[in-house]
């Protein structure tokens, strides 16, 4: 039988900048239509991971490979069919949220792009300002927007930074009730870097614990809770960030 | 079209409509598309002027020293006008979403070289007829001439351009200042407004390295002794295919040392 190939496989990825290692030999894959966190302090590697999975950044060695392309060198066969959002690049604040899906809409090389741009301005609730320049917007209408252009091309693979980070509590669910439904709906794979425990117990089924470039845990957000003997996944992350998982394995 | 194909014309669009779209957006960045080459024109003008009416050398060359200046202008307002755009994506701190998406670097450049035309175009058009105003100096009547002038000058600015892009990209906003004054080392060095014998003997041969000296000798030749130097033209033609080779080569090398050291994830200072 032939398995399936997973959306992102790294394997065996390290990158090392002039003497530091950021990121440490780490391997994992994710198996489509799924929500997985990275998890990490500063520093820990998730930003390195990333931006490698996006084919920012070159390997030192191992590999990593998206919808099956190796990246970054094969990155334009699979750029069309992956996305991504974060709260620290910006959409182009003096044109108007038309204009920004508009261009992002044709680079991603979609397909009828004003009728799909109706479609995802009504689904993200963005008729009321379209013709607004985004830098006029409210943080939360901006974030709906950066969340527009990362859903523009239908991704199978998104990566998300901090989706939620800087929204008030009301905004911040109201995204993460629409990925949800999206990934539902379109079977997409999310690939979700935060710090926002309560968000990624709610929505990821996986959760890939960073520290210092090295995967220290890898499970599903319940049985992280289990081994560790914690109530939240806050906890569990303080745990590990400040080394007392370690101390509480040796223990037992 | 396959959506990864190896050159896209509708991604080149888009990011032509993006830069559009910010022009539209902005009268001061229209504005100063006109106002200082309309400003330069004006003083380059009147010193001709007064030069000519004590000079019985100039008041023959009518004309020397504007044709030099709205030359010289598309030299440095076409590397400018490439930078520019391409800088606008760093203050906007948009890289990153143009680097994740499928845009191909050489999709982005050929963006990048419309807009230069656009803009000098928004810019020198209305100089032009503001020296045709106020000096009675027709750049348009070079014809053929300006049009072989023009290719080589942008081919010029294009290659700093490019140059110019990639240290960005490998140095973030540090090597910002480049973009502004790179090109004003070739202004003494390709003699804009004197001859190449003007020069050292010893710097002669660095004036004859660089394309845009064979297009001002070409300018006096066709202004002061009427006649249009095809051999200068061929010989920049040629030496503007090696510099735009050589800023395409550096802008890959510096673009894949931008993926090796994580620059391409901090485009600030």
């Amino acid at each position: 039988m032939v398995m399936p190939v997973p959306p992102i496989a790294v394997d065996g990825l390290v990158k090392v900048y002039k003497t530091t290692t950021a990121v440490d030999g780490i391997s994992f894959a994710i198996e489509t239509g799924s929500i997985t966190a990275l998890l990490g302090g500063n520093g820990a590697g998730k930003t390195t991971t990333i931006a490698t999975i996006m084919g920012l950044v070159s390997p030192t060695s191992g590999t990593v490979r998206v919808l099956g392309a190796e990246m970054p060198r094969q990155r334009h066969l699979v750029l069309h069919r992956m996305n991504f959002e974060s709260p620290y690049v910006d959409m182009p604040m003096r044109l108007t949220v038309r204009q920004n899906l508009t261009v992002f809409g044709m680079l991603y090389g979609v397909d009828d792009l004003p009728a799909r741009i109706r479609v995802i301005a009504e689904e993200l609730d963005l008729t009321e300002f379209i013709d607004r320049p985004t830098g006029k917007l409210s943080a939360g209408q901006k974030t709906r927007v950066s969340l527009a252009k990362s859903l523009i091309n239908q991704p199978e693979v998104l990566l998300l930074d901090e989706p939620t980070a800087s929204l008030d509590p009301d905004t911040a669910d109201w995204v993460r009730g629409r990925l949800e439904r999206y990934r539902s709906e379109r079977g997409t794979t999310i690939l979700l870097a935060s710090h926002n425990m309560a968000e990624v117990e709610r929505m990821c089924e996986r959760v890939i614990m960073l520290k210092r470039g090295r995967i220290e845990d890898d499970d599903t957000p319940q049985r992280l809770l289990a081994r560790y003997g914690r109530e939240t996944l806050e906890e569990v992350f303080l745990d590990i960030v400040r080394g007392r998982g370690e101390t509480r394995e040796a223990a037992q | 079209m396959s959506a990864h194909a190896t050159f896209s014309l509708r991604r080149v669009a888009a990011m032509v409509l993006r830069y559009w779209y910010l022009l539209r957006s902005s009268w001061p960045r229209i504005l100063d598309l006109i106002y200082w080459p309309a400003v330069q024109m004006l003083m380059w003008g009147f010193l001709q002027l007064y030069v000519a009416q004590n000079s019985g050398f100039f008041a023959q060359a009518a004309g020397v020293f504007i044709g030099a200046v709205l030359l010289w202008d598309i030299l440095f307002r076409g590397q400018l006008g490439f930078s520019i755009s391409f800088l606008e994506e760093m203050y906007a701190r948009n890289m990153g979403n143009l680097m994740m998406s499928p845009l191909r670097p050489s999709e982005f450049v050929a963006a990048l070289m419309v807009m230069s035309i656009v803009r000098l175009a928004i810019g020198m058009i209305p100089v032009s007829l503001l020296a045709i105003a106020f000096f009675g100096f027709n750049v348009w009547a070079m014809g053929l001439a300006l049009a072989v002038f023009f290719m080589n000058l942008i081919l010029t600015s294009w290659a700093i351009g490019i140059f110019v892009a990639g240290l960005l990209l490998r140095n973030g906003l540090g090597a910002e200042s480049l973009a502004w004054t790179f090109m004003f080392l070739f202004l003494p060095l390709t003699c804009v407004y004197y001859p190449v014998a003007v020069l050292p003997s010893w710097l002669q041969p660095v004036a004859w390295a660089l394309p845009p000296t064979y297009v001002f000798e070409g300018m006096r030749a066709l202004l002061i002794d009427h006649v249009f130097r095809g051999d200068l033209m061929l010989q920049a033609f040629a030496l503007n295919a090696v510099f735009f080779g050589a800023a395409v080569l550096s802008f890959f090398m510096l673009l894949n040392s931008a993926r090796r050291h994580g620059s391409l994830l901090q485009t600030g200072e």
